[in-house]
């Protein structure tokens, strides 16, 4: 032990690399191209209702977002600090479920072809069943998907569907993963990587941006795909810094705190828009 | 029959497995493989039986209620006494095991979650006992309910963390547990209570608990010469009944009956009645069956008894229900209220409200058994926390 399920990551490679033109690749190449880190706000959807949530994807892509991140709600939310629980909660007393999900994504994607990634727990999913979720994500226009609660270990009962459906799997790698697992984790990584910038919760602690450079300095050189940072970046301050050595900054409860303040307000949109294209201009300054 | 399970992923069938954050993944890999070396380390074993005996007080007694198989008039009836160790309930068999288990891996601190209480002292107790430091997470409700226990465990030096998240009770005290091991994984061992969470704990908890069942074995053969024809546990995440069951799985002819809570009665939807009324899904770590809605949200448990309150159930129950080689049931709150005042007053023994579940399933079969036949019943804990809860429930006012 532990024995890992290597056999499986191989079948899911073979799809991933049949399905070779996907909007996720796409993006981070023309990133690169242009020598641009990727912005990657997370909002979590129903939050505060959907057609809001509709409405802040339009805003987050207008005001920089190079891809976006989905919280699907979930009653036990175990990685996500107090911020995201609220979030979460909110959504779902709005009655938020998979497939209303679904189908937001499908109206988003009805004049937007930006990179959705949803991300959440398990369960829901499991419940919806697996099958069927594979095909009415990719229906709906979904990229990705990122569940925290569903290690590579434990992957392989949905990895064949997902990749049939030309659904990447997003790996997530800790600071606590040990060198020679992050090497086995990257060099099968679909989509991109996200590293986990601390060991805690979402939102809980702000980052350390000169603790994680060698990090994912060395993590850049395991994998062929692009390696997104999160967790604890709040400010335009953060994400410049980040923005030196990752490929993509995702910024999650600092955001979903401007929701919450202003969820019932009409400035919602402005400050969204505000605040994304603060954090955008910031990367750029990178450069 | 040849059962073996976890595999060694740590599924017990469909159930089961380690469904957790990367963050804590290599935690698990690395308190999988102490355990393996401790499993098979005889000093560690000896030591383990050391505390078991000197400090928890076994080997619990394994006791005939006469009084109570005779008013039932049927099956002579044995009572397994694991509320008569040390802190008053099973707990402490588990905790004893796993802070062992934390001074070897050499972690500074414990944490534990806690519904009633009982974990939550068990930890606090042999935290004192080897001068660790211990953070204890507790839902608000339970703390309302259970403020003795809270006061024992601020006694005994930990920490108690009041969770208001969620529905406030055991599983949010899981969920916050899990939030704080996360940040503290380097130097944090969390002791995980009962049979849940993900691989390797409903493995080592079970290995840890079997000492009822192992004892319980042994001390009825010495009394009637033969097995029980039917071993009776209650549920909640099921620590004490694997405890009592697993000694027996490869003895065809010992029935296993679980006893889930059925809180105001199944069909009202109020109840903890994970396998009788739930299905498959994940939840804290592992695949089982859980209380949960038709998109997958866990939804409220309810029980009179704080420690059967959960919306889930170990994994290796939820195998033994698919593979039938255990039954599960579910008796509701008067029922175990009824059985609480019985036990109490034929025998001279006030139950745990969680211990009284069990009871109220004996005093359902036992009438129906004939005089030649024996029901061994885990009387998992002892009552004293609960009388509050009694009081209320028997509209008797304390104050």
């Amino acid at each position: 032990m532990p024995t890992n399920t290597s056999s499986s990551f191989a079948a899911a490679d073979v799809f991933a690399e049949i399905k070779q033109m996907s909007r996720i690749d796409d993006t981070f190449r023309e990133l690169k191209k242009r020598g641009e880190t990727a912005l990657i706000p997370f909002i979590t959807a129903g939050d505060p209702d959907f057609a809001k949530t509709l409405e802040l994807v339009s805003t987050l892509e207008r005001s920089g977002a190079d891809l976006i991140e989905l919280g699907m709600p979930f009653s036990d939310p175990m990685a996500d600090g107090p911020t995201i629980q609220a979030s979460s909660e909110r959504a779902l007393a709005g009655g938020a479920s998979i497939s209303k999900v679904l189908d937001l994504v499908s109206a988003i994607r009805r004049d937007s072809q930006i990179p959705l990634v949803l991300m959440g727990y398990y369960n829901p999913i499991f419940c919806y069943g697996i099958k069927r979720f594979a095909q009415d994500a990719a229906n709906a226009g979904v990229d990705a998907l990122l569940l925290v609660d569903l290690p590579p270990e434990e992957r392989e009962e949905i990895a064949h569907d997902m990749a049939r459906a030309g659904i990447s799997l997003i790996t997530l790698l800790a600071p606590t993963t040990p060198p020679e697992r992050m090497e086995r984790l990257a060099a099968q990584a679909q989509g991109y990587l996200y590293y986990v910038s601390m060991t805690g919760v979402t939102g809980a602690q702000k980052v350390a941006p000169e603790g994680i450079r060698d990090a994912v300095e060395r993590l850049k050189k395991m994998t062929r795909v692009p390696v997104g940072v999160g967790f604890g970046i709040t400010t335009v301050e953060d994400a410049r810094a980040v923005g030196e050595f990752a490929d993509g900054v995702v910024v999650g409860s600092a955001l979903v705190k401007i929701i919450e303040e202003y969820g019932q307000h009409a400035q919602l949109f402005a400050k969204v828009a505000e605040f994304i294209s603060g954090l955008k201009r910031g990367l750029a300054a990178v450069q | 029959m040849n059962y073996q399970y976890p595999d060694e992923r740590g599924h017990f069938g469909q159930f089961g497995g380690r469904y957790v954050a990367e963050t804590l993944m290599p935690a698990l890999l690395e308190l999988e493989q102490a355990y393996a070396e401790v499993r098979q380390d005889p000093a560690f074993q000896q030591e383990f039986r050391y505390y078991l005996e000197h400090y928890v007080g076994r080997p619990s007694p394994l006791y005939y209620a006469r009084r109570l198989s005779e008013n039932l008039g049927g099956a002579k009836i044995y009572l397994k006494r694991e509320d008569l160790n040390h802190t008053g309930a099973h707990k402490v068999n588990n905790t004893v095991g796993q802070i062992l288990l934390a001074q070897r891996m050499g972690k500074k601190r414990v944490i534990a979650e806690t519904g009633a209480g009982q974990h939550g002292v068990a930890t606090a107790t042999v935290a004192a006992l080897f001068g660790m430091e211990c953070e204890v997470f507790m839902g608000k409700e339970d703390i309302r309910r259970q403020s003795l226990n809270v006061f024992r465990m601020k006694l005994l030096g930990a920490k108690v963390n009041e969770v208001t998240s969620g529905t406030a009770t055991l599983k949010d005290a899981m969920n916050d547990a899990l939030r704080h091991w996360v940040t503290h994984v380097r130097d944090t061992f969390y002791v995980i209570g009962t049979v849940a969470g993900p691989h390797p704990y409903p493995m080592l908890v079970r290995d840890f608990q079997s000492v009822i069942g192992q004892e319980a074995k042994q001390q009825l053969n010495a009394l009637e010469g033969r097995l029980p024809d039917v071993a009776i546990a209650c549920i909640g995440g099921g620590s004490n009944a694997i405890g009592l069951f697993y000694p027996f799985i490869n003895d065809p002819g010992v029935r296993l009956i679980g006893v889930e809570a059925a809180g105001l009665g199944v069909a009202t939807g109020k109840h903890a009645a994970s396998i009788s009324a739930g299905a498959p899904g994940v939840l804290h770590g592992n695949k089982t069956y859980l209380l949960q809605d038709d998109d997958g949200q866990i939804q409220h448990a309810h029980s009179i008894s704080a420690g059967l309150d959960y919306p889930g159930v170990g994994p290796e129950h939820a195998l033994l229900n698919d593979i039938k080689r255990a039954e599960y049931v579910a008796v509701t709150d008067q029922e175990a209220l009824d059985a609480f005042q019985k036990l109490t007053r034929t025998e001279g023994i006030i139950p745990a409200l969680e211990s009284a579940h069990a009871i109220a399933e004996v005093i359902k079969m036992a009438p129906g058994m004939s005089a030649d036949e024996v029901i061994l019943v885990n009387l998992s804990g002892r009552g004293d926390k609960d009388i509050h809860t009694v009081a209320d429930a028997l509209q008797v006012d304390l104050s």
